[in-house]
C-alpha cells in the first residue's frame, strides 16, 4: 500500500493523478509506519466523485480506508473552475454582476449584494435606505432558500426521503417570490451597483408576508420531527467533529465556525446595510459536530424570519436607486423619456462606474455558507484590476479534508452534507 | 502619523515599528481598511508576531495580484482579523518577476495550506516550506499561470489535454 503509485494507471492527466496519489502517502506519514503490516488485505483507496450524486457536485475525495475506517483523505478540486476572477478583469463591474449567481448558485442574491456593496464602498456611492432593506430582505430569503437545500439533502443523506421533498416544496416558494420580485427564479441578478433593479411589487410583499408566517409553522413541524428522531441523532451526532481549538486555525467560516463555538458572523462584526438596526441573535454551538451544524442552520432560519419581520416595519418610502448619473442606471422611465437618460445609460454600460486609481476595498457579507468577502484592486478604469473572491465553500472544504481523518466510510456523505460545500464557489 | 487608525491597529503598527522596524515599509488607509506593507523576508516572524501578541488569530483569506511593473511584479496580501476587537488588517509583501518565491506560512495557520496553493496555482508564487504545494484548481499538468496578465483571457488552445469521451477505447 505504501506505493500507490506503482498500482494506478491514470488515463488522463497523469502527473496530476500521481500527484494526488503522492500527497495522500505523505499526509501524516507517522501513522502509516507504525501499521505497516495488513494481513486481512483491509487497506483500499477508494475515489469518490467527482460524478457522485452525494458529493453536492464535482467534489473528488481519494479516501485511504482501513476496512470502515478512513485513514486519510485528500481532496482534489477545480473540476467547475471557470476563472471568474480572469473574466472579472475583462469586464466592467456591472457586467460581471450576473457572473457572482453562477458562483454560489443556492444563494445568488448574497453574491450580488456582496459584490455591489464591495464596489459601492470603492466608489462611494450612497445607497437609499429602502433599497438597502429590499437587500436585506432578499438576503434572508436566500439564506432560508439555500439553508433549506442544505436540510432536505442532509437529511436525505442521513436516510429520510420524503424529507427532501418538503423543503423543497418551500424552496418553490422562494424561487416564485424570486420570480416576482427579479423577474428570474433561480439567477436573480436584481442587485445593482447603487441600489436595486426594481422595487417590490404589492403582491410580491404580500407572497413574502405570506411565506413568513407559514413558514415559521413549517419549521416548527420539523423541529419535531427531526429534533428527537433517534436516526437522525445516531446518523449525526459525534460525526464529523471539528474541535473548538482547530476550528480558528483550520479557517472555518459561517455555520461550521458557530458550530464549533465561536460567534463570528459578519452582520454582528462590521453591520453593513442595516444589521445595526435589527434585532436578532447568532446561534451557537459547543459541540462541533454534525448535529451542532443542524441546529446552528435550523435556528439561523427563524432568525432569518425574525429580521425579514423586522425589516418590513422598519422599510420607508422612497428611491430604489442612487439618483447619481454617474454613480447609478438611470430608471427606465427616464432612459425611454428623456435624451439625458438615455445618454446616461449607454454610459453606464459602456464604460460603468470608475472608482478612483489605486485604492483597494474588502468587503464581507455574511453569506449562507459564510463570510463571502470581495477584495478589489482599481486602476481608475471601469474594469478592476484585481478582483479576488473569499469564497466560504473553499475554506470549509479544507476544513472537511482535515475532519474526514477518522471517520466511518458510511458517514462521509453526511459530513459532506453537514459541512455543505458548494462547488461552484469554491472552483470559482 | 496623521492616519487615522483604531486603537489595535495603532498598536500593531508601533509595535512592528519598534520589533521591526527594518522590514515595515508603509501603513496607508483605503476604504476603511489599513494596509500595512513589510519586507518579504521575515514575513513568517511578523505574522507569528501579529498572532501571539496581538491576537491576530484568523487568517480569513490570501490573495496574490499580478502589478504588471519590471520589478517587485507580484505581491501577496494577508487578510487577518482579530477576533478581541474585531479588527482586519492587511499585510502585504512584494515579490520579483524571477522565480517568486515566499517562506510559507502554514505553520502559523493551518488554514494557509489551501489558500497559499491557491497562489500558486494562478500565480506560479512559491511558497517556501508548504508541506503539499500542489496546484489546486488546474491540473499539476498544466504549464502557465492563468492569473498573470500576460495570460489571455481565452486561454491557450491546445494547452489542456482532455480526456478522450470514451475512455475504455483506444
Amino acid at each position: 500500500m505504501n506505493e500507490i503509485n506503482s498500482k494506478v494507471k491514470p488515463q488522463f492527466f497523469e502527473k496530476h493523478q500521481r500527484g494526488i496519489y503522492k500527497s495522500l502517502e505523505d499526509k501524516h506519514t507517522t501513522i502509516e509506519e507504525i501499521d505497516a503490516e495488513d494481513p486481512l488485505n483491509a487497506k483500499m483507496i477508494l475515489n469518490m466523485g467527482p460524478q457522485h450524486p452525494a458529493t453536492h457536485g464535482v467534489l473528488r475525495l481519494v479516501l485511504q480506508l482501513r476496512g470502515e475506517l478512513i485513514e486519510k483523505t485528500k481532496l482534489d478540486i477545480g473540476y467547475l473552475h471557470r476563472g471568474v476572477e480572469k473574466i472579472a478583469e475583462n469586464k466592467t463591474y456591472q457586467e460581471f454582476m450576473p457572473y457572482t449567481d453562477r458562483m454560489d448558485y443556492l444563494s445568488p442574491y448574497s453574491n450580488n449584494v456582496a459584490l455591489c456593496m464591495a464596489v459601492e464602498k470603492l466608489a462611494e456611492v450612497e445607497v437609499p435606505e429602502r433599497a438597502q432593506y429590499i437587500r436585506m430582505i432578499c438576503m434572508e430569503l436566500a439564506r432560508i432558500s439555500s439553508h433549506l437545500l442544505w436540510l432536505g439533502t442532509m437529511v436525505m443523506d442521513a436516510g429520510a426521503i420524503s424529507f427532501f421533498i418538503w423543503t423543497f416544496r418551500e424552496r418553490e416558494k422562494i424561487y416564485d417570490i424570486f420570480d416576482e420580485v427579479a423577474g428570474h427564479r433561480f439567477t436573480v441578478s436584481h442587485s445593482r451597483i447603487g441600489g436595486v433593479a426594481n422595487d417590490f411589487t404589492d403582491r410580491a410583499v404580500g407572497r413574502i408576508k405570506e411565506f413568513v408566517t407559514k413558514f415559521e409553522q413549517e419549521l416548527k413541524d420539523w423541529h419535531g420531527l427531526l429534533d428527537r428522531n433517534r436516526i437522525f441523532i445516531d446518523r449525526n451526532a459525534n460525526v464529523g467533529i471539528l474541535k473548538t481549538e482547530n476550528a480558528l486555525d483550520i479557517g472555518a467560516t459561517g455555520p461550521v465556525l458557530r458550530a464549533s463555538g465561536y460567534q463570528v458572523d459578519q452582520r454582528i462584526i462590521k453591520p453593513y446595510l442595516q444589521y445595526d438596526k435589527v434585532d436578532f441573535e447568532v446561534p451557537t454551538r459547543m459541540e462541533g459536530d454534525n448535529l451542532a451544524r443542524y441546529f446552528v442552520r435550523m435556528e439561523e432560519m427563524a432568525e432569518s424570519l425574525k429580521i425579514i419581520n423586522q425589516c418590513f416595519d422598519k422599510m420607508p418610502k422612497g428611491p430604489i436607486r442612487a439618483n447619481n448619473a454617474k454613480h447609478a442606471y438611470p430608471s427606465k422611465d427616464e432612459v425611454y423619456y428623456s435624451m439625458e437618460g438615455m445618454i446616461h445609460d449607454f454610459m453606464m454600460t459602456d464604460t460603468g462606474i470608475c472608482p478612483p486609481a489605486g485604492k483597494e476595498v474588502y468587503h464581507a457579507v455574511e453569506s449562507p455558507k459564510g463570510e463571502l468577502g470581495y477584495f478589489i484592486q482599481s486602476d481608475g478604469t471601469g474594469h478592476p484590476w484585481r478582483l479576488k473572491v473569499n469564497a466560504p465553500s473553499f475554506r470549509n472544504l479544507q476544513v472537511l479534508e482535515n475532519i474526514l481523518d477518522g471517520e466511518m466510510v458510511a458517514d462521509t456523505v453526511v459530513i459532506i452534507g453537514g459541512v455543505d460545500p458548494v462547488m461552484g464557489e469554491a472552483d470559482k | 502619523m496623521s492616519l487615522e487608525l483604531t486603537e489595535t491597529v495603532q498598536g500593531v503598527v508601533n509595535g512592528l515599528s519598534s520589533d521591526f522596524s527594518e522590514d515595515l515599509i508603509e501603513v496607508y488607509n483605503s476604504c476603511d481598511h489599513t494596509y500595512i506593507r513589510v519586507e518579504a523576508e521575515n514575513i513568517k516572524e511578523i505574522l507569528n508576531y501579529l498572532k501571539s501578541k496581538h491576537h491576530f488569530i484568523f487568517l480569513c483569506d490570501i490573495i496574490g495580484t499580478d502589478r504588471y511593473t519590471s520589478d517587485e511584479r507580484f505581491e501577496v496580501i494577508y487578510n487577518i482579523m482579530n477576533l478581541r476587537t474585531q479588527d482586519r488588517i492587511f499585510v502585504k509583501i512584494r515579490v520579483e518577476e524571477e522565480d517568486p518565491a515566499v517562506d510559507s506560512v502554514t505553520s502559523v495557520w493551518k488554514a494557509a495550506g489551501w489558500m497559499e496553493r491557491e497562489v500558486y496555482d494562478m500565480y506560479g508564487v512559491r511558497f517556501e516550506g508548504h508541506p503539499d504545494l500542489r496546484r489546486i484548481y488546474m491540473p499539476e499538468d498544466y504549464e502557465y499561470y492563468p492569473l498573470r496578465k500576460e495570460f489571455p483571457l481565452l486561454g491557450i488552445p491546445g494547452s489542456i489535454e482532455l480526456p478522450n469521451t470514451t475512455p475504455d477505447t483506444e
